[in-house]
């Protein structure tokens, strides 16, 4: 780790994702992450990659596809309408088992919306905004550091499972300066060979075909088979979650995000004021932590858990509701359109007892 | 236990988003944890803008600040925006230089800077906001002069031309009695 210097989450992520093995960026610019295209753009071509600004969100996705499908380490970002763009394209990266990393620095919607920090797209990432049988990786990261860890090693888990992996943030996680340190750059030369990619080394050999059609029922049943193994394997491994003073909690807040940091200070606020608050705060959005919800709501003393989000309706409530299972209260606050709770909004809705 | 809330505001243009990395940049040379969070929009010379800092010794969870302990306002419709919010014994220091106004509430410290002027004392009008930020350090003792210093002179290492400028601003902002 390097020493502690003060970078915005945007061009953070852009130096983490290339020091984790990122060669290829392919973008079209949108607020709030237009740093990570214009770091990439200066940065990709000092350690011999390639920056494209395409023509548009769907072309830029496409070049993913045909660079992952060589076995190539690539890469593309946007913000909410732009990541609806390439949703045709990730779920035939998804569909043709290939590996990337997309970032989401989402921005409030529905439609153009505004450019200010929302969880909007929570929906649209865990569920498969693109058509069928699919799951993304999706991490929903706090901080700037947070950010830098699960970038840099977006590639290898992306490769591991041959699959998109998603960084979800938002406008506030993309603009916001913090003190990082910085992990060493990989050296992506002693990356094991990709048996599966159409690097035309198989010349004369077995063809390898980079695909995502299959017409027959059997032989495609059998794929979204293969597919949800991954799927389960996954949600085995790579459960990330934050438990913080749940323990002896009477009530729990559970937030991701940067909306998760607002709540640790909700939680230290009421502390001080001796009432038992903790947060559960789910780094891995995709697969959902619901095993720590079960564990805490099987505690007599928690009364009620308080799901908070940047999302009028809420979202991710909906995943806390299926891990609650009914066993305790699960209410809700929301703020939309940009605008962002304070933590000593989330400590007034405690104590009103909503 | 220093944790310390900065809202600074102003137009666009006049180093408000500036005046806030350097508080930041301040922070991390002493070992302090910081968050510097701008409001975000289509903005340009001559609308507004405003950061977020917080200065911490420990981690920084929330980086959204709805009761400053500072507010700095480099212009009058960033003063009457945030004034009620300060906290009460907090510290306002107030661009006098645009702002003619007097800050009404009386629980609060306020410090009156004439920017603009002391900035050309120190031979580069762009200094406005140094002046501020040494009037900053002085009022509020969150960081040292030391690292203020230490701060300019990183950030401007490339152009080490404007350095005894910048210098010579924060000193006349620091020893505004």
């Amino acid at each position: 780790m390097s020493e502690r210097e003060l970078m915005k989450g945007n061009e953070a992520i852009a130096e983490a994702a290339i020091r984790g093995g990122c060669r290829f960026f392919f973008g079209y610019p949108i607020t709030p992450q237009n740093e990570i295209p214009e770091y990439m753009s200066a940065r990709l071509p000092e350690v011999g990659g390639v920056f494209i600004q395409a023509e548009s969100e769907v072309s830029a996705i496409n070049m993913v596809y045909g660079a992952a499908g060589v076995g190539a380490r690539a890469m593309t970002s946007s913000s909410s309408p732009g990541i609806s763009l390439k949703q045709e394209g990730i779920s035939y990266i998804a569909g043709a088992e290939l590996p990337c990393v997309i970032v989401n620095m989402v921005r409030c919607g529905p439609g153009l919306g505004g450019i200010q920090p929302s969880q909007g797209d929570y929906f649209q990432s865990v569920k498969g905004g693109g058509h069928g049988d699919y799951r993304m990786l999706v991490y929903g990261p706090s901080t700037v550091q947070e950010a830098v860890e699960l970038a840099y090693s977006a590639f290898d888990k992306a490769e591991q499972y041959r699959l998109p992996v998603m960084i979800l943030g938002d406008g506030m996680l993309g603009q916001i300066m913090e003190p990082v340190s910085l992990p060493e750059m990989k050296d992506i030369s002693k990356l094991p060979r990709k048996e599966w990619a159409a690097d035309g080394s198989h010349i004369g050999a077995d063809r390898k075909i980079i695909n995502s059609l299959y017409i027959e029922p059997d032989i495609l049943e059998a794929m979204n088979i293969k597919l949800n193994n991954v799927y389960i394997d996954m949600s085995k491994n790579e459960v990330m979650c934050e438990e913080y003073l749940c323990d002896d909690a009477e009530i729990i807040i559970t937030a991701y995000g940067t909306v998760g940091r607002i709540a640790k200070s909700s939680v230290q606020m009421l502390r001080k004021e001796g009432i038992k608050a903790g947060l559960i705060r789910p780094i891995t959005l995709y697969p959902f932590p619901t095993q720590v919800y079960a564990k805490h709501v099987a505690r007599a003393e928690l009364k009620n858990i308080l799901c908070v989000e940047l999302s009028i309706a809420g979202q991710m409530i909906e995943d806390v509701r299926l891990s609650v299972d009914g066993k305790k209260p699960v209410s809700y606050f929301g703020r939309g359109g940009g605008n962002v709770m304070s933590a000593e909004d989330i400590v007034k809705v405690i104590k009103e007892g909503r | 236990m220093i944790n310390e809330k900065i809202i600074v505001a102003g137009f666009g243009g006049q180093g408000v988003l500036s005046l806030g990395q350097f508080i930041a940049y301040s922070a991390i040379h002493e070992g302090k944890e910081v968050t510097w969070l701008p409001a975000y929009g289509p903005e340009m010379r001559g609308g507004t803008a405003n950061c977020s800092v917080v200065v911490s010794d420990e981690t920084v969870a929330s980086p959204i600040i709805s009761i400053p302990d500072t507010l700095i306002a480099m212009n009058k419709p960033s003063l009457y925006k945030f004034v009620d919010r300060v906290k009460p014994g907090g510290v306002i220091i107030v661009n006098s230089s645009l702002i003619t106004d007097k800050v009404e509430r009386t629980d609060v410290k306020v410090l009156y800077v004439d920017a603009g002027a002391l900035a050309i004392a120190a031979g580069n009008a762009k200094t406005a906001n140094i002046v501020v930020l040494g009037a900053y350090i002085k009022a509020t003792g969150v960081i040292t002069k030391e690292s203020a210093i230490a701060a300019i002179e990183k950030k401007f290492s490339d152009k080490p031309k404007v350095i005894p400028a910048n210098i010579k601003a924060f000193e006349l902002g620091y020893n505004i009695e």
